[in-house]
């Protein structure tokens, strides 16, 4: 029988292949309950969950809270400005005064790697990470990896290419977990500047060049540069990113067979990627986000069903 | 402990005829409504309905159509029971407004899946007439739901199981009583 989940769901490196891929068969039937005139289950009813939100974001948070409503649960969103958190209210102390208030799970993302680990040990109810710093942002691995099982039919042997800013990306961290746990191969493309030194000891392929990653891959996993966590010096200039990592279409006709685009969004148009791609027949980046809220369904449903004393013993030396 | 004696009450053959029977009763039922539906419960009754369909399109000349229903996500005791189970597909039509349906299921026992399956059907619109017909009632209702449709009838001790298998999921049609199986 495959291990229940635990209480929370911090990251894919500490998973199984096997509660991967029970997420991503449970999102399954989760996806026609979003074609329903009546967007709407029980299975999560008198739930309440809680939303933290201490960076911005539209897609992420709304997809939440959309597989929140739809499962019938409560859903509360606190975001750092308007709140006490702004105040110098502490993480712990915020979610503390919060479960004070009897809530059943937290929703957490944070600008720091580890938060929500942190978190997790902390408090009792479930904690969901949805992004902390540059450590790992699970759910939209597994929207990433349903979308490709979608196209291809299979993860096994596929040969997925993360290009772009694999440096600040915790998508690129979680996605590289759930590939290679699922039997795919993964290569990573960028500048130098914005690849981790020593990725390749992870088992990853380093592409140097935009063009080796097209020869090479199945699909290209094409990640937003990320301005906002960049001091200065990754990139001489946006104009010249595009013109050496952009993913544009005459590239992608020089391909040795089509390949599926994905994107977790926000797009910056015209650096990383260019519209014809994103708007093209290969561009999977809609489909991704509709299957984000039947992936976030299945995770919510599945941690609301193991009680706190089967949390996993947290991974890592330096835990608890 | 001694593995549980398991005693048969349906083989293969009275399986058959006992489908075939059910089918007469849905044709004298319901066998000229137009839009007749036939939805089986994930898992066992899924397969039960498609063969229930074929049968009754074969007694009419008039095409049925199908549905399956998961009612996982639907069931009482969700918020008590331990590890979340796996729920299957659903597939209805997009509207059940109107429609003749008959719910079809393998065992009925404590009438709790029918019940759940009674308040999905209501977030899919409102039938006109909804039937329950199954292979097995084996008695122990917790619930007023009594079935219209009963392909065979017996007395089960609470903690015995009715095991349904059918060829296209378990590889043979039978039907089990295994007392002692649940705690």
């Amino acid at each position: 029988m495959t291990r229940p989940l635990g209480k929370d769901l911090i990251g894919l490196e500490s998973l199984t292949p096997e509660q991967i891929l029970l997420m991503l068969d449970t999102a399954e039937p989760f996806k026609e309950v979003s074609e329903r005139s009546i967007k709407k289950v029980p299975a999560l009813r008198g739930k309440t969950i809680v939303n933290l939100f201490f960076e911005p974001s539209t897609r992420t948070r709304i997809s939440f809270e959309f597989a929140e409503k739809r499962l019938s649960a409560d859903t509360v969103n606190v975001a750092s400005t308007g709140s006490s958190v702004s105040k110098g209210e502490t993480l712990v102390d915020t979610a503390r005064n919060l479960e004070a208030m009897r809530i059943d799970m937290v929703v957490v993302r944070h600008s720091m790697s580890g938060a929500a680990q942190f978190l997790g040990e902390r408090i009792r109810s479930n904690v969901v990470n949805a992004g902390d710093g540059k450590h790992e942002h699970p759910t939209q691995a597994l929207l990433d990896l349903l979308t490709l099982r979608d196209r291809f039919g299979r993860l096994e042997g596929l040969k997925v290419a993360i290009c772009g800013d694999v440096l600040h990306s915790r998508v690129a961290r979680s996605n590289i977990w759930g590939l290679l746990k699922l039997g795919a191969q993964v290569g990573v493309c960028g500048p130098p500047t914005l690849l981790p030194r020593g990725i390749e000891t992870l088992g990853v392929t380093v592409l140097p060049r935009i063009e080796d990653a097209i020869e090479w891959a199945d699909a290209l996993n094409v990640l937003r540069l990320q301005l906002e966590r960049m001091q200065s010096g990754f990139v001489p200039s946006l104009r010249e990113y595009n013109r050496v990592f952009g993913v544009t279409s005459e590239r992608l006709d020089r391909a040795p067979r089509d390949l599926v685009i994905l994107h977790p969004g926000p797009m910056n148009r015209g650096v990383e990627i260019d519209s014809d791609v994103a708007d093209g027949p290969h561009s999977v980046i809609l489909p991704q986000v509709t299957n984000g809220v039947a992936v976030r369904m299945a995770v919510l449903y599945l941690l609301a069903g193991g009680a706190p004393d089967w949390a996993a013993p947290p991974a890592g030396e330096d835990s608890r | 402990m001694p593995p549980p004696q398991r005693t048969l009450i349906l083989d293969a053959e009275a399986i058959a005829k006992t489908l075939a029977e059910m089918a007469d009763r849905i044709v004298e039922v319901a066998g000229r409504e137009s839009d007749l539906l036939l939805v089986g419960i994930q898992r066992r009754g899924v397969e039960l309905a498609n063969r229930l369909a074929t049968l009754v399109e074969a007694r009419t000349g008039q095409a049925v159509a199908r549905g399956k229903l998961d009612i996982t996500l639907y069931r009482d005791d969700l918020q008590a029971i331990g590890p979340r189970p796996i729920v299957g597909e659903t597939m209805l039509p997009p509207t059940l407004d109107g429609r003749m349906v008959v719910i079809v299921d393998d065992v009925l026992y404590t009438g709790r899946t029918i019940r759940a399956a009674l308040d999905e059907f209501a977030d899919f619109g409102r039938p006109r007439r909804v039937l329950l017909a199954v292979l097995v009632d084996r008695g122990g209702r917790e619930l007023p739901i009594q079935p219209d449709i009963v392909g065979f009838h017996t007395t089960a001790a609470p903690g015995d199981l009715v095991n349904v298998s059918v060829v296209e999921l378990d590889g043979v049609d039978s039907a089990e009583l295994v007392p002692g199986a649940t705690p």
